[in-house]
C-alpha cells in the first residue's frame, strides 16, 4: 500500500531529485576514471568509446543525460521553492522539470541512433 | 546533520554548476553526433585555458555538491552520525576532486 503522502505529486519530486543524484553522484567516479586514460592510454579510452556503438549504452546514455537534466531543473524548481515567494506554481515547475528532461535527453537520444 | 554552512555551500555549488550543467549538456549533444573518439575529444579540449577553467570549476563544484548529497542520504538512510558522517564526506569529496582533476588535466594538458 503506498502511503497517502507519498501520492503527492511533490513527494514523487523529492524522490526523484534524490534517485538521480545518488546515481549521479555513483557515476562520477567512473566517467572520472575513464576519462583520464585520454593522455596516458588514448587505445584503452578508443576501446572504451567503441562501446557506445552499443544500442544498450546509448539507451544507458539517454539514461544519464535525462538524470542529469531532471536533476539540474530539479534543482532550480528547489531551489525557486525555497527563496522565491511561490506556492500554486510548484507542481507546475515539477512538471516542466519533467518534460525539459524528457525534451533535452530525447534531443540528445534522437542525434545517437 | 546539515550546518547552515554546508547547506549554503550545497547551494552554493548549485548555483554554479546551473550554467555549468547546461553548457556540457550543449557540448554532449554536439559532440556525440557521428560518435565520440579519443582524438576527437583530444583535438576539443587539448591546450584550451578555457575548457580547463570551465571543466575544472565543474569538478570542483561537483565534488562539494555530491559529497554533500551522499552525506544526506548516509545519515538519513544508514544512520551514520558526528565523526563518521564527516569523515564520509570529506573522504568522498577528496576522491571527487582527485579523480575529477586527473580527468580534466587528461583531456586539456597538451
Amino acid at each position: 500500500m503506498i502511503r497517502k503522502h507519498r501520492a503527492h505529486p511533490l513527494w514523487f519530486a523529492y524522490a526523484l531529485h534524490r534517485f538521480s543524484g545518488l546515481a549521479l553522484a555513483l557515476f562520477l567516479p567512473a566517467h572520472f576514471y575513464i576519462l583520464s586514460k585520454a593522455l596516458t592510454q588514448p587505445e584503452s579510452l578508443d576501446t572504451f568509446l567503441a562501446l557506445t556503438d552499443n544500442p544498450m549504452v546509448k539507451l544507458a546514455e539517454f539514461g544519464l543525460v535525462f538524470l542529469l537534466t531532471v536533476h539540474f531543473l530539479g534543482g532550480l524548481r528547489l531551489m525557486a521553492m525555497e527563496w522565491l515567494p511561490w506556492s500554486d506554481r510548484q507542481k507546475t515547475f515539477a512538471a516542466v522539470a519533467v518534460a525539459g528532461a524528457f525534451l533535452v535527453s530525447g534531443l540528445f537520444f534522437l542525434r545517437v541512433v | 546533520m546539515l550546518g547552515v554552512r554546508l547547506y549554503m555551500l550545497q547551494r552554493l555549488t548549485a548555483l554554479i554548476m546551473a550554467p555549468l550543467t547546461l553548457g556540457h549538456i550543449v557540448v554532449m549533444i554536439y559532440a556525440i553526433q557521428g560518435g565520440l573518439s579519443t582524438a576527437e575529444i583530444l583535438s576539443r579540449t587539448q591546450g584550451s585555458i578555457w575548457w580547463l577553467l570551465f571543466y575544472g570549476s565543474f569538478v570542483v563544484a561537483v565534488s562539494l555538491h555530491a559529497a554533500i548529497g551522499l552525506r544526506v542520504i548516509v545519515h538519513e538512510m544508514l544512520g551514520l552520525k558526528r565523526l563518521a558522517l564527516n569523515v564520509f564526506t570529506l573522504v568522498i569529496s577528496l576522491l571527487l576532486l582527485f579523480m575529477g582533476a586527473r580527468a580534466v588535466l587528461a583531456v586539456t594538458l597538451s
